[in-house]
């Protein structure tokens, strides 16, 4: 028997009940293109998150407090007192891959100018913050060297600070604003910067002198976390083992004594990220993959019915010189037809799915070759599997039963 | 003599069914030689369709010879029967067996699809003059349901003679067919007959077995009578038909 005559009889026999063949496949298209479009989905938040983080910098390493425990109570991360500027001087003296370092401490409060006020944080750093952060100055000019030592009240601002507080436009340089009773004079506005991954507005932003924050708001002689920069995105491991060492030493740790701070990178961060979009991934291509096995399982029903429906051309097949190998791989090629077509009309409906919902979100549109060639592949499994049984069952009838069946 | 195309010598067939066993046919012994309109008749339970399955490849006997061809068919595997089926022998049966919703020209095509060695060009042209034999070259395009019960039998006899078999097996053909038709069919038998086709024809009806030249008669799995005569004129009869229809 000739393959492309074989093709030839499994062809006919499609095309002979269009509609049909048509449903049949509508279960693998739907369970195609789902599948198609929930990884390609999937893969482009994926990429967007990634992309927003290495905005914020991808080299920036942050050491936070550890928790403590007091008398067997855990007092959690805030209670901690274990990072002080000293720390911070330590580690920009002592850790050759930290490009730079600044300590974070942060007030909550209410701030105020005339009839306008906004609820903030103010944040405390050294001169190197807002690099370390990768704002830029739009207006103004940083803080110096010397409003930290003098414990000057002077802050930038972002915009959406700049924005509540000065509705009317005026030009915010030069001009007071009260954090809580604390009159702050504005010497620089930061750029916009728009929202991180979380969703926070990291415009909602006031930086002033850590010192100041410290002793004038706070009251305190410890301060909350350091950000600090590897001098590169390769050297951030590197310059994570100094901190650490750096930090044992200077906190005089004994060697078996757990850390009183953690060190953690965008890196970290990244791969948590990444996991949860990731298993976000498998559980929507796992829910696809459900409508991709019903739609085999309506296959299979469909080549069941088919062979009994054709019991008499089966027979007369048969009878005219067909063997029993032949039957079975028309069948198998029917199926496997049936599901590869419809595979290819899902992959190009999945595709065009998640071009629009990509290009409505303005997400990266993403492709992933994988995904297809394994559609690919499952859908012509799914065909040469669910019609295997059908077919089977079509290739040992009895001819002569089958040549009578009414 | 011409050549003996098919001998059978003491067949048997039993069917187990349940604990009894069922003798179908007990020992039957008949040749056919090339050329020759042979009718097969017997009343139902007579054998005559398991000595139709048997002669048609379709089945294999308990005991016996049989040869078609000078091939002994008895110790061949199914894919062999299958060869057999597909060069030797053309089939034409009762209720037509028609596949739905394709064409005259593709009926016809079918056999040949099964054998490798023709082309799709060839395929296509045997097809068509096959479909001309039979009268059929004004119905090439048209569907089963487009087509009179006559014409559908015409095509399964076009799609039988297309492989050009060696003995053309025809069961119950005329069957379904009114009596006007079936005399149509027994004429287009006789003049397939005329160029050289060797026919068996199984039927329970004396006035269809009258236009074949020889009548084996079946009873109880054996043959109870065997005999040569001149045929009637098919095309004669049809003629002889009072033309009442015409209304």
């Amino acid at each position: 028997m000739n393959f492309s005559n074989l093709i030839k009889i499994a062809y006919q026999a499609i095309l002979r009940n269009k509609m049909r063949s048509l449903l049949t496949m509508l279960g693998i298209i739907i369970g195609i293109s789902s599948v198609i479009a929930m990884v390609s989905l999937g893969q482009s938040s994926t990429q967007n998150i990634n992309g927003q983080i290495s905005q914020m910098g991808t080299n920036l390493i942050m050491v936070m407090r550890a928790s403590q425990r007091q008398g067997g109570v855990n007092m959690g991360n805030s209670s901690s007192q274990s990072l002080s500027p000293k720390d911070v001087e330590a580690i920009t003296s002592k850790c050759r891959n930290v490009e730079m370092a600044s300590p974070m401490v942060s007030a909550a409060g209410q701030m105020v100018r005339g009839a306008n006020n906004w609820p903030g944080s103010m944040q405390g750093g050294n001169t190197d913050l807002i690099k370390i952060r990768k704002y830029d100055i739009e207006k103004g000019t940083n803080f110096t060297e010397k409003d930290i030592l003098e414990f000057k009240k002077v802050c930038l601002v972002g915009q959406t600070v700049v924005e509540n507080l000065f509705p009317d436009g005026e030009n915010p340089i030069g001009q007071e604003i009260r954090f809580g009773k604390i009159p702050f004079k504005i010497i620089g506005v930061l750029a916009e910067k728009g929202e991180n991954q979380m969703g926070q507005d990291q415009d909602d932003i006031v930086i002033a002198p850590y010192s100041t924050v410290m002793k004038r708001i706070l009251a305190t002689q410890y301060i909350h976390m350091i950000y600090a920069s590897a001098i590169s995105e390769d050297a951030c491991d590197i310059a994570v083992d100094e901190i650490t060492e750096t930090l044992r030493i200077s906190h005089k740790i004994k060697d078996g004594d757990d850390n009183d701070f953690n060190v953690r990178t965008q890196a970290e961060l990244l791969s948590m990220l990444n996991s949860v979009t990731g298993f976000l991934t498998i559980l929507l291509a796992a829910i696809a993959s459900i409508s991709l096995l019903v739609g085999g399982i309506g296959i299979m029903n469909i080549m069941y019915v088919t062979v009994t429906e054709r019991t008499k051309e089966i027979g007369l097949r048969t009878a005219i010189g067909a063997r029993s190998r032949d039957i079975m791989a028309q069948f198998l090629l029917e199926s496997s037809m049936l599901s590869l077509v419809g595979g290819l009309i899902g992959i190009v409906f999945g595709l065009l799915l998640s071009w629009l919902i990509t290009f409505a979100l303005d997400w990266p549109f993403i492709v992933s070759i994988s995904s297809v060639i394994l559609s690919f592949v499952v859908c012509a499994a799914t065909g040469i599997f669910f019609g295997w049984y059908p077919a089977k069952k079509a290739a040992n009838l009895d001819p002569i039963t089958a040549l009578r069946y009414e | 003599m011409a050549n003996t195309i098919i001998r059978i010598d003491n067949l048997r067939r039993e069917f187990v069914v349940g604990s009894e066993v069922v003798k179908a046919l007990r020992g039957v012994s008949f040749e056919i030689s090339q050329g020759e309109f042979v009718s097969i008749m017997g009343t139902s339970g007579s054998g005559k369709s398991t000595m139709l399955n048997i002669l048609g490849c379709l089945d294999k006997p308990t005991s016996g010879e049989y040869f078609i061809d000078n091939i002994a068919v008895s110790n061949l595997s199914k894919d062999e029967l299958a060869h057999i089926r597909n060069r030797k022998i053309g089939f034409v049966f009762q209720s037509y067996n028609l596949l739905p919703r394709t064409s005259a020209v593709e009926q016809v095509e079918l056999p040949l699809l099964y054998n490798k060695e023709i082309s799709s060009k060839e395929r296509r042209e045997r097809a068509i003059t096959a479909l001309e034999q039979v009268g059929l070259q004004d119905r090439m395009w048209h569907m089963p349901n487009q087509m009179s019960g006559g014409q559908q039998q015409r095509v399964a006899i076009a799609r039988a003679i297309v492989n050009d078999p060696v003995i053309l097996l025809a069961d119950e053909a005329t069957g379904n067919l009114d009596t006007r038709t079936s005399y149509e069919i027994m004429s287009l038998f006789q003049d397939l007959h005329s160029k050289g086709k060797s026919i068996v024809f199984v039927t329970h009806e004396p006035d269809i077995a009258v236009f074949t030249s020889r009548t084996i008669m079946l009873r109880d799995g054996k043959v109870i009578k065997d005999v040569a005569m001149e045929p009637q004129s098919a095309k004669a009869a049809l003629e002889a038909l009072p033309k009442s229809e015409d209304y």
